[in-house]
C-alpha cells in the first residue's frame, strides 16, 4: 500500500467504529470497547507505518506525502479534499495517534469494566458503587459505557482527520467534529447540573473563537482563492498576502488572516481571554479530560498556529499579539493553578499555561520549539490527566470502603501518603509532574522548555523570557505541591488509607506514556548543548525542514540553561518545602481569593457579557421587544380588528340584517296573519258575499279597461 | 216568437232572487232552494240558446240534464250535512255552523 493511501486511511477505522457502537453493539459493553480499541488501534498502526515512513524519507519538508481529490464543485474551480503529511504532520501523528490508543484502553479500566452493574446506577450520572456477593461495597461500572467509547471514536476521527487534512477546510471540518465531542463528552454525565452548565460553556466559548477563525478562512479563500497549504505556502502568494493592507489596524492581509485564525486557536487552546471553558471541563470523565482537554483537541489549536505559521510571522503585529496573549496566558493561570485544591483543576490551569508557552515560543517565532512543546505537552500532561484519574479511581474506591459519600475524591486535601497505595500511579505521575517542571536533563519537559526560553532569549524578548521563566517557576511549584499533597506525607483522611492501585488497563497506559514523558526530549537535544558539539537535533532538523528556510538553532546560553536550571529545580525544592506539612487548606498560604476565584473571570464574563445577554434576551427582547412591540402591534390589530367588528355589527349587522330584514320580514307576515285572519270566520254567507263583491269589483275591472278604454 | 232577451231575463231574474236567498237566508234549507233556483236560472239560458242556436246541436240539453244530476246529488248530500249537523249541534241555522273558523 502506497503511504498516501495510508494516510487517507487513518481516520477511517474511528469513525467506522462510531457508527458500529451506535448502531449495533451499543448493548454489548465488551464489544463496543473492543470495536473502539480495534479502530484506534488500525489507526495507530497506519499512524505508526506513515512515521516510521516519513523519517526515513529525505527532503519530506520539500516534497511531503500528498495526495488529494476534487471536493465540492465551486463554479469554475473545486473545493479539493486532500492528505498530506510534511515533517510536522508526522510528529503531530505520532503523539495523538499514541496518545489516542493509550487513553482508549485507559477508558475501559477508569470505566469500571468487569464490575457489577451498580444498584442504583441511572444513565447520566456517575457510577455509585455496587454490592457484591460478600457485602462489600465495590466500584460499578458506567451505565453508558458503550456511548462513551462511540463517542471518544467519533472524537478520534476529528483529531486523525484534523491532522492529515491538507487544507483549512477539513482542518476545519474535523476541528468542528472535535468541538461537538467535547460537547458531548464534557456533558457526558449529563444530569449533573454542572456538568451540563460546563457542556454548554465549553460549546458557546470555543464558538466565539470558531466563528472568527471561519471568517479568516473565509478572507484567506478570497484572497488567494484556495485552503490547501501547499497552494498558500507558496512564496508569491505570501508575498502577495504580505504587501495587500486592510483596513483593519493597519494590518497586512496576511497578519489579519493570522489574527482571525489565531483568534480561533485562543478558543480551542483556551487561551486568555476565551480560557474560562478548560477548568470547567474538567466536569466530564477524566480520559476525556486527558484526551480531549490536554493531549489533542487543546493541542489541535496550536498546531493549527504552527502548520500556518509561514503565513502568520509575516505580520509583525499579529506576532507581537500572539506572543503577548501565550506569554501572558503562561503566567496568568500559572498563578490560579497555585491556589487550587482540585486535583483536576491543578491540571487544567497548567495546560491553559503550558499551551500559552507554546503560543509566546511560536509569537517570538520559535517554530521547532513550540512543536516540540506541543509534543512533549501531549505525552506528560496525558499522563498526568490519566494519573489524576487512577488518583481518583482509588479515591473512590476508599469512600465506598467508609461509605461516605461526602469525601470529595478529587479534593487535594483529603489524600496524602498515596505512594505506597499506589505505587505505579506514584512514580508515573512523578515522572509527568517532573517533565512538566522541566526537570533537568532526565525529562522531556526540560528540553521543550529549555528550547522555548531560548528561542525567546535569542530572539531578544526578554520580557517573554522573564515572564516564561517565572511561569516556568511557578509550575515546578505548583506540581510539587501537588505531589506532595496528594503521594507525599500520610493519609489525611480515612478515604485515602483505603485507596488502592487501579487496575493494569489503566496502569498500563501510564507506563507508556512515562516513557515518552522522558524519553522523547532526548531527541530534541540541542547540537551545541553545553558548549558540546553533540549531533544535529533529530526533531529541529526534521520539523524544521517544514518550513521553505530551514530555522537556525537557537545558540546555547548558559543565561538559559541556568534560568531552566533554577526555575525548574527551585520551584520544586519550593513546592516540596512549603507543603510537606501543610494538612489542611487553613495551613495553605497561598489561598488567596484572588487567585483561588481565578482573578474573578468568570465573575466579570457574568457580569459583562452574561447578565447583559440575559438581560438582553430576557427583558429587552423577550419583554419589551417580543410581549411589548411585536405582542402590542398585533394586539392593536386584534383590538382594531374587533372595533370595526363590533361597529359592523352594532351599527349594520343587527339593525339592517336582523331587525329589518330578519325580524322585520318576520313581523310583517305576523301582522299581516293576525290582521287578515278575522276573515276566516267560517261562516259561509259571508264568504260567497265577500266573493261576490270581489267577482264584481273584477267584472266592473275588465268591463273599463277592455270595453271603455 | 218570443224573443231570447226575454229568456234571458228571466233567468238573470231567477238567478238573482237565487242569490238574493242564498246570502240572506239563515236557514241551511233555505240556502240550499237558493242554490236550487240559481242552477235552473242557468238550466234556462242553456236551453234558450240550444233553441235559438243549432237545434240540431244536442249539447245544451245535455248539459241541462246534466245539471239536473248535479243538482239532485248535490241535495243529497247537502241535506244529509244539514241533518247531520242539526244532530250534533240542534241547529240548521248557517251562520251557528262555523267549524271551519280559524
Amino acid at each position: 500500500m502506497t503511504t498516501e493511501t495510508l494516510i487517507w486511511l487513518i481516520p477511517l477505522p474511528p469513525i467506522l467504529a462510531f457508527f458500529l457502537i451506535v448502531l449495533f453493539t451499543n448493548r454489548n459493553k465488551a464489544l463496543s470497547h473492543s470495536v473502539a480499541i480495534g479502530a484506534a488501534l488500525l489507526s495507530w498502526l497506519g499512524a505508526m507505518i506513515v512515521f516510521v515512513r516519513a523519517i526515513g524519507t529525505p527532503d519530506l519538508g520539500k516534497t511531503p506525502f500528498a495526495s488529494f481529490a476534487n471536493w465540492i464543485p465551486t463554479a469554475d474551480t473545486w473545493l479539493k479534499i486532500g492528505v498530506q503529511i510534511d515533517p510536522l504532520g508526522a510528529v503531530v501523528l505520532f503523539f495523538v495517534a499514541w496518545t489516542v490508543l493509550m487513553i482508549f484502553i485507559y477508558s475501559v479500566g477508569y470505566h469500571n469494566y468487569g464490575q457489577p452493574a451498580g444498584d442504583h446506577d441511572q444513565p447520566g450520572l456517575q457510577p455509585h458503587g455496587a454490592t457484591d456477593e460478600h457485602g462489600h461495597q465495590v466500584p460499578s461500572i458506567e451505565p453508558m459505557y458503550s456511548r462513551f467509547f462511540a463517542f471518544i471514536s467519533l472524537f478520534a476521527f476529528g483529531m486523525f482527520t484534523l491532522v492529515v487534512s491538507d487544507n483549512l477546510l477539513t482542518l476545519f471540518a474535523g476541528w468542528e467534529i472535535m468541538g461537538l465531542c467535547s460537547y458531548l463528552l464534557i456533558g457526558f454525565w449529563y444530569a449533573k447540573e454542572s456538568a451540563r452548565n460546563a457542556a454548554v460553556k465549553a460549546f458557546m466559548t470555543t464558538r466565539v473563537g470558531d466563528v472568527f477563525m471561519l471568517l479568516g478562512i473565509a478572507f484567506l479563500y478570497s484572497a488567494t482563492g484556495s485552503l490547501s497549504y501547499r497552494d498558500i505556502f507558496q512564496s508569491q502568494v505570501l508575498h502577495t498576502l504580505a504587501t495587500v493592507s486592510t483596513p483593519i489596524f493597519g494590518l497586512s492581509a496576511a497578519g489579519l488572516i493570522g489574527l482571525l485564525l489565531f483568534i480561533g486557536t485562543i478558543g480551542k487552546s483556551a487561551q486568555f481571554p476565551l480560557h474560562v471553558w478548560l477548568p470547567d471541563a474538567m466536569e466530564g470523565p477524566t480520559p476525556v479530560s486527558a484526551m480531549i482537554h490536554a493531549a489533542t483537541m487543546v493541542s489541535a489549536g496550536v498546531y493549527m498556529v504552527i502548520r500556518m505559521f509561514p503565513l502568520i510571522s509575516l505580520d509583525p503585529k499579529t506576532m507581537t499579539v500572539i506572543a503577548f496573549i501565550g506569554t501572558f496566558t503562561a503566567i496568568f493561570s500559572a498563578t490560579i493553578a497555585v491556589a487550587q485544591n482540585d486535583i483536576k483543576r491543578v491540571l487544567a490551569y497548567s495546560t491553559i499555561s503550558q499551551l500559552g508557552f507554546m503560543i509566546a515560543a511560536l509569537g517570538v517565532g520559535a517554530y521547532v520549539a513550540a512543536a516540540f512543546h506541543l509534543v512533549t505537552h501531549a505525552f506528560f500532561k496525558a499522563l498526568l490527566f490519566l494519573g489524576s484519574g487512577s488518583v481518583i479511581h482509588g479515591m473512590e474506591h476508599g469512600v465506598l470502603h467508609t461509605g461516605d459519600h461526602k469525601v470529595d475524591p478529587q479534593n487535594m486535601f483529603n489524600m496524602g501518603g498515596l505512594r505506597k497505595l499506589m505505587p505505579v500511579t506514584f512514580w508515573t505521575f512523578l515522572i509527568g509532574g517532573f517533565a512538566l517542571s522541566g526537570f533537568p536533563l532526565l525529562t522531556a519537559g526540560f528540553w521543550s522548555k529549555d528550547e522555548i526560553f531560548s528561542g525567546a532569549f535569542s530572539n531578544g524578548s526578554f520580557v517573554v523570557f522573564v515572564t516564561l521563566a517565572v511561569a516556568a517557576f511557578l509550575t515546578a511549584f505548583y506540581t510539587m505541591r501537588q505531589i506532595t499533597l496528594t503521594f507525599l506525607g500520610v493519609p489525611r483522611t480515612e478515604e485515602a488509607k483505603h485507596a488502592h492501585e487501579t487496575p493494569w488497563t489503566m496502569t498500563l497506559p501510564l507506563v507508556v506514556l512515562a516513557i515518552f514523558a522522558i524519553g522523547y526530549g532526548w531527541v530534541g537535544i540541542p547540537q551545541d548543548f553545553l558548549g558540546l558539539h553533540l549531533n544535529p537535533s533529530w526533531f529541529h532538523e526534521f520539523v524544521g525542514s517544514t518550513l521553505a528556510v530551514m530555522p537556525a538553532e537557537s545558540p546555547f546560553s548558559w543565561i538559559v540553561f541556568g534560568t531552566s536550571l533554577v526555575v525548574a529545580l527551585g520551584g520544586l525544592f519550593f513546592g516540596w518545602l512549603a507543603y510537606r506539612n501543610v494538612t489542611a487548606p487553613e495551613q495553605d498560604k497561598l489561598q488567596i481569593p484572588l487567585l483561588k476565584n481565578k482573578y474573578y473571570i468568570d465573575e466579570l464574563y457574568s457580569f459583562v457579557l452574561i447578565k447583559p445577554a440575559y438581560w438582553f434576551a430576557e427583558t429587552f427582547v423577550y419583554q419589551w421587544l417580543d410581549k411589548g412591540l411585536i405582542d402590542g402591534t398585533l394586539h392593536l390589530f386584534g383590538k382594531a380588528a374587533n372595533s370595526i367588528g363590533l361597529v359592523v355589527r352594532n351599527y349594520f349587522d343587527l339593525p339592517v340584517i336582523n331587525r329589518f330584514f330578519g325580524d322585520g320580514t318576520a313581523h310583517a307576515t305576523q301582522w299581516f296573519g293576525r290582521n287578515l285572519r278575522p276573515i276566516q270566520s267560517g261562516r259561509i254567507q259571508q264568504y260567497m258575499l265577500v266573493s261576490l263583491i270581489v267577482l264584481l269589483a273584477i267584472a266592473g275591472l275588465l268591463y273599463y279597461l277592455l270595453v271603455i278604454v | 216568437m218570443i224573443p231570447l232577451s226575454w229568456f234571458l231575463i228571466l233567468s238573470a231574474a231567477l238567478f238573482s232572487i237565487g242569490l238574493f236567498g242564498v246570502l240572506s237566508r239563515k236557514n241551511a234549507v233555505a240556502i240550499l232552494l237558493g242554490i236550487e233556483l240559481m242552477l235552473n236560472a242557468v238550466n234556462i239560458n242553456l236551453v234558450s240558446f240550444w233553441r235559438y242556436g243549432d237545434v240540431s246541436q244536442m249539447a245544451g240539453q245535455v248539459f241541462a240534464i246534466i245539471v239536473f244530476a248535479v243538482a239532485a246529488s248535490e241535495v243529497a248530500v247537502g241535506l244529509a250535512l244539514v241533518i247531520s249537523v242539526y244532530r250534533r249541534r240542534n241547529t240548521v241555522i248557517a251562520d251557528e255552523i262555523d267549524l271551519m273558523k280559524w
